[in-house]
């Protein structure tokens, strides 16, 4: 008997337990952002997580009368800790979204768990196309890579440039942007030359000899951030930027946070992207101020904005679900049309991946800085790679 | 095709300077130092932050870039080092890759993780075209120095009375020590000088290689295969084997890209195949 009573009573503190836990979960919506705040992607975190604290400062932290909670966590930008993470943050602190995801490998390490746990995740930074298919409850707010590199070679033939030379670092996303820059640049008349540059590469003089010597119109290079500035400086140092060769890019080459520090070499690098911190808008321009004024004079770039679209992605979902997450969250979020700082933005409510503008900029010198200043836009762009 | 040349001669040269300091303590000391890069880590930051955030201009970095990495090497020397000198090769394995991870590790912590950039005063910036042949002005730089380098240190090992001493302590360090000659000094003196060394390599380099916390773990690899293919008991052999790498590398990049990344490996395996003591060595 006393058995029985024993596990009845057990039953009950357990009971007991679970509903002061759903109860707890109730006081506050809590948000898990897990991001590289460490190791060499230390740019990405901080930019994506003070856009976070900045949104959230702005907005107010409540919604639906409930307190909103943001979980910043620490993923060096290693996919089994990203996973890790994420499991802990749904599973212990019963978290209502998980947001950030720095890199592709992260985001589709952690995609399962979202579809498993159906909890809606915020993609701020990842940029591979199939992300978004890895999980229903996966919604993107920061770019696609052939939406930028597909429109950008549409816009590169009609400029009258017949042949292009693309450097790329041999891994995934510089695949994509070879991939599609090179398909739509041929569909519209140009030729392309391929060439792939180690990701471990000490030196670029031999890629930058080969071009010099082909002598194309233009020049595409698609290389991590940190390292686009020692390939224009090399490209200028060969003197390339003379021989007439333009020297063109997806807008991570020219990011925001390290224009600055690239120097004058960047001067007049052509690129497209979906975000410059000079937008000429009046959210950007309040966005760009606040932000700098938080965060210690630091110049948002396009990983910040990613960041601040996705707490707005989450917040006008939570409004609209009154607090509530899973499917109805995602299902909220579907088709959410907004002005962002970046410009006009949307979820498409199909592919639950981002819709926007393109811009095409190039970088001028506007006062002591460097920025990248936007000439020509491409407006709407979908993602190609889904639009079939 | 002569630029390549060039370019493939200035890359090995920079890649001498950061190795040659590894083949002294691995081929005259008879010490496996990992932590090698370490210290031409050391030498590009201290050139980085004195130009960055105090404004000195390059040339005047330089010194400093050797001073530092080399104090810091005596420093480690006479602390650490020294006791491992007769303890076995895996012990010093293990002490000097813990010694990288550290590095890193202290660095990223006080400098941040982002690359450093340095900008080069403008006289050495942009090339020069010398008989059709089209040369950078920073890389003809880089191998007006290391020449003169390479010539010194040269003449230091063969010519000088530290030069013999140093030889003769490696040779037999008991015989060295019964005839006066004071081995730890020279040792430590020695250890001192080729930290020092990387550290110069190290900012020459910091503009055609890059510079960010892992560089110490990136470019291990690289320096081992210039010790290994150049042998370790000269500095003629690896300077040759920095140059044929350089060369090669470069070459490689150039005319086969695809393959470009595996070519100072392909080199490296057949030199070892062929001349298992690396290339300058006379067989024991």
């Amino acid at each position: 008997m006393s058995r029985r009573n024993f596990l009845k009573a057990g039953a009950l503190a357990i009971g007991l337990a679970l509903t002061a836990g759903t109860a707890l979960a109730q006081d506050a919506i809590k948000i898990g952002l897990i991001l590289p705040m460490t190791g060499p992607f230390t740019s990405t975190g901080k930019q994506i997580a003070a856009a976070a604290q900045l949104y959230m400062a702005q907005k107010g932290t409540t919604i639906a009368g409930r307190k909103v909670e943001l979980i910043i966590k620490d993923d060096t930008g290693v996919a089994d800790v990203t996973r890790r993470i994420a499991q802990e943050l749904i599973v212990n602190d019963k978290v209502t979204a998980i947001a950030g995801f720095g890199l592709t490998p992260l985001a589709l390490a952690t995609a399962p768990l979202a579809t498993q746990s159906k909890t809606p995740m915020v993609v701020m930074a990842a940029a591979t196309g199939i992300i978004t298919e890895r999980s229903p409850f996966i919604v993107r707010t920061s770019q696609v890579v052939p939406q930028i590199a597909g429109p950008f070679g549409e816009w590169v033939a009609k400029q009258g440039m017949k042949r292009v030379v693309t450097v790329v670092t041999d891994y995934g996303p510089g695949h994509d942007v070879e991939k599609w820059f090179s398909d739509v640049f041929k569909a519209n008349g140009g030729q392309v030359e391929n060439l792939r540059v180690p990701l471990a590469n000490p030196d670029f003089s031999p890629f930058l000899q080969k071009v010099a010597d082909s002598k194309p119109d233009a020049l595409l290079v698609f290389v991590p951030s940190g390292v686009g500035s020692q390939f224009m400086k090399q490209f200028v140092e060969r003197g390339l930027d003379k021989s007439g060769i333009r020297l063109i890019g997806t807008g991570d080459v020219t990011d925001d946070d390290i224009l600055n520090t690239i120097g004058d070499v960047a001067l007049g690098v052509v690129t497209a992207h979906h975000y410059s911190a000079a937008h000429d808008s009046p959210e950007n321009k309040a966005f760009v101020e606040a932000f700098r004024k938080a965060n210690n004079g630091l110049r948002p770039n396009f990983m910040a904005v990613g960041g601040y679209d996705g707490m707005h992605a989450l917040y006008e979902g939570l409004k609209k679900t009154n607090g509530a997450g899973g499917e109805a969250l995602v299902e909220a979020m579907k088709g959410l049309a907004w002005n962002s700082p970046r410009g006009p933005m949307s979820i498409d409510k199909d592919t639950r991946d981002i819709i926007q503008n393109v811009y095409i900029r190039k970088v001028e010198k506007v006062g002591n800085e460097l920025f990248n200043i936007e000439f020509a836009t491409i407006p709407n762009v979908k993602d190609p790679s889904k639009a079939k | 095709m002569l630029t390549i040349l060039f370019d493939g001669i200035a890359y090995g040269m920079v890649l001498f300077v950061l190795a040659c300091g590894l083949s002294i303590t691995l081929g005259l000391m008879n010490f496996v130092n990992l932590a090698h890069g370490v210290f031409a880590m050391v030498g590009g930051y201290v050139t980085a932050i004195l130009m960055n955030r105090l404004g000195v201009p390059f040339l005047l970095t330089l010194p400093f870039a050797f001073l530092v990495p080399a104090l810091l090497g005596l420093v480690l020397e006479r602390t650490l080092y020294q006791r491992l000198y007769t303890r076995n090769h895996l012990d010093q394995v293990l002490f000097t890759i813990g010694l990288v991870f550290m590095a890193i590790a202290a660095v990223d912590y006080v400098m941040g993780s982002q690359p450093q950039l340095i900008q080069l005063p403008t006289w050495l910036r942009g090339r020069v075209d010398v008989f059709g042949v089209q040369i950078g002005l920073y890389r003809s730089f880089i191998i007006a120095v290391c020449g003169v380098l390479v010539v010194a240190l040269q003449l230091i090992l063969t010519r000088t009375r530290f030069g013999s001493q140093l030889r003769a302590a490696v040779d037999d360090p008991r015989v060295a020590r019964g005839l006066g000659i004071n081995t730890a000094l020279v040792f430590a003196v020695t250890f001192a000088f080729g930290s020092g060394l990387a550290g110069l390599g190290g900012a020459l380099g910091a503009e055609i290689l890059g510079l960010d916390p892992t560089f110490p773990l990136k470019f291990l690899i690289y320096f081992m295969i210039v010790v290994t293919v150049g042998g370790t008991s000269s500095l003629t052999g690896p300077f040759f084997a920095s140059l044929l790498l350089g060369i090669a590398d470069v070459a490689g990049k150039y005319y086969v890209p695809s393959l470009g990344a595996f070519v100072i490996y392909t080199v490296m395996i057949v030199v070892l195949v062929f001349r298992p003591q690396g290339l300058f060595v006379k067989a024991r």
